[in-house]
C-alpha cells in the first residue's frame, strides 16, 4: 500500500512537470536577399597566361560574373569583397565559418583554378555558414576560353542549390539590334550571352528582320524577313550560318515560334486582309492548318506540353487572347479585361502566360494563369512589348521604347527584364538600341 | 390527479423556459478578442529636427554632448542613452534613404527616375513589412514583460497559455524573430505539400542545444529538391536568430519547442 502511494505521488508530479510540446506556425519570412559572400577563386597555376588568356586573373574575373549574375537575380546579395576576412585558398579548403558569419553572410562559395593537360579545372565549393558545413562542390574541365561559361555554369549550380529552382545564366539571349533614324532602320539579328557579354550579329542588316526565337535545342532560330518584298518566315542554323525560308506560302508569313519537341514551327499566314494560324512539321515540310476565321489570328505560342496553343484574335471585336488545343478544336477566349492584349507566351512552366496590354495609350507587360485567371501587370510603359521567359519561368525579358533628345523628337530601344513578382526591373546591357528578345533554353542541359 | 398533472406541467414548462434563457448564455463562447497590438508612437520632433548640414549637425551634437555631461554631473547614467541608439526605429527619412541606395546598387549604371516605372506590386513595396514585423516584435517583447510584471491575463491568452504553455505575445514575439530571419526560397513550387517541422532543444537564455528535422529522411529522397531547400532554409533561419525570444520565466515549458515552417502563404502572395 505504502509503494502504491509513492507510486503515485512520484506519477503525480510527473504530470505536473511534463507538458505539451509548444508548436509554432511560421507562415511568413523575409524576402530580402540573401546575404552570400563569393571569394575570388584562388589560382594555382604557374604560368601566367595561356592562349592569351590571363590565367592569374581568371579567379577574380570568374567571382566576379557569379557576383554580376546573383545581384541581377535580386534574390541575392553579393558582399563586397574588401570586408572578406580569409585568403581564398585557405577558405576552399576550410572556411572559419565564425568569420565569415560577422559579415553577415549566409552562405560562401569558394573555388580553385588548375590546368590539367592544357585544359581549364575550375572547382567551386558552396558553404552553408549557419550550419557550417559544405552545400555542394563540383568541378569542370574546359578549354581556357570557356572560361566565362563556366562562370554561369557555376552560377547555375549555386542557384539550383539555394532556391530549388533551376538557373539561367548559361543562356543566350538573341534580339533584333537597330540603327539609324526611325525611317531607315537599319534591323540585324544579334546574339549575346544573357549578361550581355559576346555579342555576335547573325545578319548584315540589308534586310528588315523581327521576332527571332530559339528552338529547344538552341541551334536553329526562326525569325521574320523580307523576301521578294514580302515578309516570310526563315530558318537559320546559327553554328553553320545557312538560312532557308520556311514554306512556300502564297502570301505573307509572320510570327514565328518553335514546338516544344523542335519539329514544327507556328505562324501567321496572312492572305487578302485575313490572317490564320498554321504549323509546318520541318522534317516532311506538311503544312496544317490551324484556326479557320475571318478574323485576324496571330502571335501563336505552344504550351511547354506541346497540347495547346495560345494566340491573340480580334473575333471578339478587340483584340483578346485565346487559348485552343493545338489541332485547333476547342477555343476559348480566357481575356475580358478592359483594354487589347496581345503576344501571349506561355511560360516554360507551363503555369502562367506572359502577354502585352494596351489600355489608354500606355503598354503593360503582365502574366495570368493559362485560364485568365490572376492577371498581374507587372510594368508599365510609354511603349514596350514582346516578352519573353528565362527558361525557368522566373524572369521576363522584353522591349521598351523611350523617347530621348530634350524635347523628346527622337526614340531609343531597349532590353529590359522583370522578376514575375513584378519586382527587378532592370535594363540589360546591349551594344545598340534593341527589340525582340527571345530568351534562350539552358545552353548545359 | 388532475391537480397533480397541472403542478407537473407548470413546473415543467417553467424548467423549460429556465432552460430556454439560461442555456444559451452558458453555452456562449468566451469573446475570443484579437490579440492588442501595442505601437510605440515616438514623438517625431525630437529627431527630425535634426538637420543634415553637417555643421549644423556638429553643433548639435556638441550640444548634446554637453548636455550629457551635465546629465552625468546630475546622476543620470549616461550608458542607458547610448543603448537606445541601436533600437531607434528609423524614421520614415531615413528608410528613403536606404530604398533608394539599394535600387542603386541593384542597377548601377542605368535605371533613371523618369524612365523606371514603378509596377502595381513595386508601389506596394513602400511599406516595409519588415519594418512593421519589427515594431511589432519589440512591441510585443514589451507586452511581455509588462504582462509578467502586472500578472493579469487576458481572456484570449489565458486560453492560449492553456493550449501551449507560452502567452499569445509571447508566442508572437518569438514568431516575429524568426520571420525576420526566414528568407524564404522564393522559386519554390506553391501548390506542393511543403511543410517542414523543426524540433529544438533549447537553453535558458534561448540560445539552442539542438535542432532536429522531424521528416528528415525526406530531405534525402530524389524528387524532394524542394523540401531539402526549404528545410536547409529554416534551419539556417533557426540558426541565425539565436537567442531566440524566450519568456524569461516558465523554462520547462519551452525548453522543447517544434516549429512549423509553411512558405504556402507567402509563395501564392
Amino acid at each position: 500500500m505504502k509503494k502504491f502511494v509513492i507510486i503515485a505521488i512520484f506519477n503525480i508530479l510527473l504530470i505536473k512537470n511534463s507538458f505539451a510540446l509548444i508548436e509554432i506556425d511560421i507562415t511568413r519570412g523575409n524576402l530580402d536577399p540573401l546575404p552570400i559572400a563569393i571569394s575570388p577563386l584562388h589560382v594555382d597555376i604557374k604560368s601566367e597566361s595561356y592562349e592569351n588568356i590571363k590565367i592569374k586573373n581568371l579567379g577574380e574575373d570568374i567571382s566576379k560574373i557569379i557576383e554580376n549574375n546573383f545581384r541581377a537575380t535580386g534574390l541575392f546579395d553579393p558582399l563586397k569583397k574588401e570586408a572578406f576576412v580569409q585568403k581564398p585558398d585557405i577558405a576552399h579548403l576550410k572556411p572559419r565559418f565564425e568569420d565569415w558569419r560577422l559579415i553577415k553572410a549566409q552562405a560562401l562559395v569558394t573555388g580553385k583554378i588548375l590546368t590539367v593537360d592544357g585544359k581549364l579545372k575550375v572547382e567551386f565549393r558552396l558553404w552553408d555558414l549557419a550550419a557550417a558545413k559544405e552545400m555542394t562542390a563540383l568541378a569542370f574541365t574546359t578549354t581556357p576560353s570557356n572560361w566565362r561559361r563556366v562562370a554561369h555554369i557555376i552560377s547555375d549550380k549555386i542557384y539550383e542549390r539555394l532556391t530549388g529552382e533551376e538557373g539561367y545564366f548559361d543562356t543566350r539571349i538573341i534580339y533584333v539590334a537597330e540603327s539609324g533614324p526611325k525611317n531607315q532602320r537599319i534591323k540585324k539579328l544579334a546574339i549575346m550571352d544573357q549578361d550581355g557579354a559576346n555579342t555576335k550579329y547573325l545578319t548584315l542588316g540589308n534586310e528588315l528582320v523581327l521576332t527571332p526565337r530559339f528552338n529547344p535545342t538552341n541551334q536553329m532560330v526562326t525569325y521574320m524577313s523580307y523576301f521578294r518584298n514580302m515578309p516570310r518566315v526563315y530558318l537559320l542554323d546559327i553554328e553553320t550560318g545557312t538560312q532557308e525560308v520556311v514554306g512556300n506560302f502564297p502570301g505573307m508569313t509572320f510570327a514565328p515560334r518553335f514546338s516544344p519537341d523542335g519539329k514544327k514551327i507556328v505562324m501567321s499566314f496572312a492572305k487578302d486582309g485575313n490572317s490564320d494560324i498554321y504549323t509546318m512539321d520541318l522534317d516532311s515540310r506538311v503544312v496544317e492548318r490551324i484556326t479557320d476565321h475571318s478574323s485576324i489570328d496571330t502571335s501563336p505560342s505552344f504550351s511547354p506540353d506541346g497540347k495547346f496553343i495560345a494566340f491573340n484574335s480580334d473575333r471578339s471585336g478587340l483584340q483578346q487572347i485565346y487559348v485552343m488545343r493545338s489541332d485547333g478544336s476547342g477555343v476559348k477566349r480566357i481575356t475580358f479585361g478592359n483594354g487589347i492584349y496581345g503576344t501571349p507566351v506561355w511560360s516554360p512552366r507551363g503555369d502562367l502566360i506572359a502577354f502585352t496590354k494596351m489600355r489608354k495609350g500606355r503598354f503593360y507587360i503582365g502574366v495570368m494563369r493559362i485560364d485568365g485567371s490572376g492577371e498581374r501587370l507587372l510594368t508599365e510603359n510609354y511603349y514596350q512589348e514582346a516578352p519573353s521567359w528565362s527558361p525557368n519561368g522566373r524572369v521576363l525579358v522584353f522591349y521598351r521604347e523611350t523617347k530621348s533628345g530634350s524635347k523628346g523628337e527622337g526614340f531609343s530601344a531597349k532590353l529590359w527584364s522583370i522578376d514575375i513578382t513584378g519586382y527587378n526591373e532592370r535594363r540589360l546591357k546591349t551594344e545598340s538600341d534593341a527589340s525582340d528578345p527571345s530568351w534562350s533554353s539552358l545552353l548545359s542541359k | 390527479m388532475l391537480r397533480s398533472l397541472i403542478y407537473s406541467i407548470t413546473f415543467h414548462s417553467v424548467l423549460v423556459l429556465l432552460t430556454v434563457l439560461s442555456l444559451p448564455f452558458m453555452l456562449r463562447q468566451p469573446i475570443d478578442l484579437p490579440p492588442i497590438v501595442s505601437v510605440e508612437l515616438i514623438q517625431i520632433t525630437d529627431k527630425t529636427s535634426i538637420p543634415f548640414a553637417p555643421k549644423a549637425r556638429k553643433i548639435i551634437e556638441e550640444t548634446k554632448k554637453k548636455e550629457e555631461e551635465r546629465l552625468v554631473s546630475e546622476q543620470a547614467p549616461p550608458a542607458a542613452k547610448a543603448k537606445e541608439k541601436p533600437d531607434r526605429i528609423p524614421l520614415p527619412n531615413e528608410k528613403k534613404d536606404e530604398k533608394k541606395l539599394v535600387k542603386k546598387k541593384q542597377n548601377p549604371e542605368e535605371i533613371k527616375p523618369q524612365i523606371r516605372q514603378a509596377s502595381e506590386f513595386e508601389k506596394k513595396e513602400i511599406i516595409d513589412t519588415n519594418q512593421i514585423a519589427a515594431l511589432i516584435d519589440k512591441a510585443k517583447e514589451e507586452e511581455a514583460v509588462k504582462q509578467k510584471t502586472n500578472d493579469k491575463i487576458t481572456q484570449s491568452s489565458k486560453k492560449n497559455s492553456f493550449a501551449t504553455g507560452l502567452t499569445l505575445s509571447q508566442e508572437d514575439a518569438l514568431r516575429a524573430q524568426i520571420f525576420g530571419c526566414w528568407s524564404v526560397p522564393l522559386g519554390l513550387p506553391y501548390d506542393e505539400d511543403l511543410l517542414v517541422r523543426i524540433k529544438l532543444k533549447l537553453k535558458k537564455d534561448g540560445t539552442i542545444i539542438k535542432s532536429e528535422i522531424l521528416d528528415h529522411q525526406r530531405m534525402n529522397k530524389p524528387g524532394q529538391k524542394f523540401y531539402k531547400v526549404l528545410a536547409e532554409s529554416a534551419l539556417r533561419a533557426v540558426r541565425l536568430c539565436q537567442p531566440l525570444k524566450v519568456p524569461p520565466t516558465g523554462y520547462d515549458k519551452w525548453k522543447d519547442l517544434q516549429l512549423n515552417f509553411n512558405p504556402t502563404e507567402m509563395l501564392k502572395g
